[in-house]
């Protein structure tokens, strides 16, 4: 009797195992079908503003932007109040969408090959893929930082292209703001906000 | 000979600034160094005069390029990059790859000759392998473990640190067999201005490839000297590196309190 409740006890686990991996998303799948719905809209025959407002979409659905926000922060998120925390992921979420989709809105129709991923954690996998060379530019080697944490909702938390971090080159951008304004985080906030309503 | 006393006192007080800088740890190993802006007043100074310039010469003059027939450029930027090699091998070989020299060496001496003076990549057509990845003399300093030191911004030439300076004086001293043929006049079959023809055609090459990258960075930058400067010190450290592992490039314990959307 004992023996036969463990056996259902392991084939009850098992199912249950299948069921949660068959709803995770891979991450390389992930990539490619974001790719593919970005591509999508830059080679769709609408106006600019459609495209940008259309791109903004894709990223709050693919992208932790409030998880980008605080990383670039750096050594100076630590310092912040709950209130500017709060001030600082809503700046920071409108000009990371205005700055992101602007920069995409000026390809026409990329075309992103996903090749390869790489586990590095429970919460981290990279995807390697390539944009692939037009008449005018060399193959570019794009790796995408994906978080995991949540594996039926992959992430995007970096872009490195050819070896360089976006992320980390945020980090650095802001935090010189802040560090040539005696580490006033006022500062960034006008920065911000002068980029937003620029 | 005065000129070169002083390239090597300057080289040598250099080389002694920057190892006075490392700590005894290879700055390699630590994965997210500080940027040491030293002079950053100056810097940022010189980066708004080499703005200037850019904007007033070698935007309109790489975009001019960017018009010439494909075979014209592609021609061009192959002829440049095998002239490279004259610094890539010595420094192959002082990183200790052999093998790397060795193919370099045989890419060199096929596409001199059968390629007619660089212009056409035989070599990658006859199975050497194409993905070529210059090395110069700062590159080998940091593959030996010394310390990129302050980050500087030089007239004309744009970004640098106290190592790859030193490298690069390691060049105008005699580690540059093309700088020896043409400026120290070690022959006469060439001259000097060919020298600065080839580097002035480099550095038109390479901004022509990147118009719109910096086009759109300078339009999405906050601080486009922060952001040059971090991807400057990036791609040194990658190169550095010889490696496409990316996970160095950033630190996990960055992110570990932070929670997503």
């Amino acid at each position: 009797m004992i023996i036969k409740k463990v056996k259902y006890l392991f084939i009850f686990i098992f199912v249950l195992t299948f069921i949660t991996k068959s709803h995770s998303l891979e991450p390389n799948i992930f990539v490619q079908s974001t790719v593919n719905r970005a591509s999508q809209i830059l080679s769709d025959n609408i106006s600019r503003e459609s495209k940008i407002e259309e791109l903004k979409k894709v990223a709050l659905d693919t992208v932790d932007i409030r998880g980008i926000g605080f990383y670039t922060l750096g050594k100076f998120r630590k310092n912040l109040s709950d209130e500017q925390k709060q001030k600082y992921s809503e700046l920071f979420k409108e000009y990371f969408l205005k700055s992101f989709s602007s920069r995409l809105a000026e390809y026409s129709n990329p075309k992103i090959d996903v090749q390869s991923q790489e586990k590095l954690s429970d919460t981290y996998t990279i995807v390697s893929s390539i944009l692939v060379a037009t008449s005018e530019r060399p193959e570019v080697k794009i790796q995408w930082r994906v978080y995991t944490k949540d594996p039926d909702k992959p992430l995007i938390r970096d872009l490195i292209i050819e070896g360089l971090s976006l992320a980390r080159t945020q980090k650095e951008e802001f935090n010189s703001i802040i560090q040539s304004n005696d580490g006033d985080i006022q500062a960034l906030f006008s920065s911000l906000k002068k980029f937003i309503n620029n | 000979m005065r000129k070169l006393i002083a390239s090597l006192l300057i080289s040598l007080f250099c080389a002694s600034f920057s190892f006075a800088d490392t700590d005894g740890e290879n700055s390699l190993s630590k994965k997210n160094p500080e940027v040491k802006d030293c002079f950053e007043k100056v810097n940022r100074a010189t980066f708004a005069f080499n703005q200037g310039l850019d904007n007033a010469i070698f935007e309109p003059v790489a975009k001019g390029y960017r018009k010439l027939p494909s075979p014209i450029r592609i021609g061009t930027s192959n002829f440049l990059s095998n002239l490279s090699n004259l610094i890539t091998i010595p420094n192959n070989i002082l990183q200790g790859d052999m093998k790397t020299a060795g193919i370099n060496t045989a890419r060199l001496t096929v596409n001199s000759t059968i390629g007619i003076l660089g212009i056409f990549d035989v070599a990658a057509q006859m199975g050497f392998v194409k993905d070529y990845q210059k090395e110069d003399y700062g590159q080998t300093l940091g593959s030996w473990g010394v310390g990129e030191g302050c980050y500087l911004v030089l007239p004309i030439f744009g970004p640098s640190t106290v190592r790859d300076l030193t490298g690069s004086l390691t060049s105008a001293i005699g580690g540059d067999p093309w700088y020896n043929v043409t400026v120290r006049n070690d022959t006469q079959y060439f001259e000097e201005s060919d020298y600065y023809y080839s580097r002035g055609g480099d550095g038109i090459n390479f901004r022509a490839k990147n118009i719109e990258s910096f086009d759109n960075l300078e339009k999405n930058s906050m601080d486009f000297y922060a952001s040059v400067r971090s991807l400057y010190l990036q791609d040194r450290r990658k190169k550095i590196m010889n490696s496409n592992e990316i996970i160095d490039t950033q630190d996990d314990s960055d992110w570990e309190e932070i929670t997503s959307n």
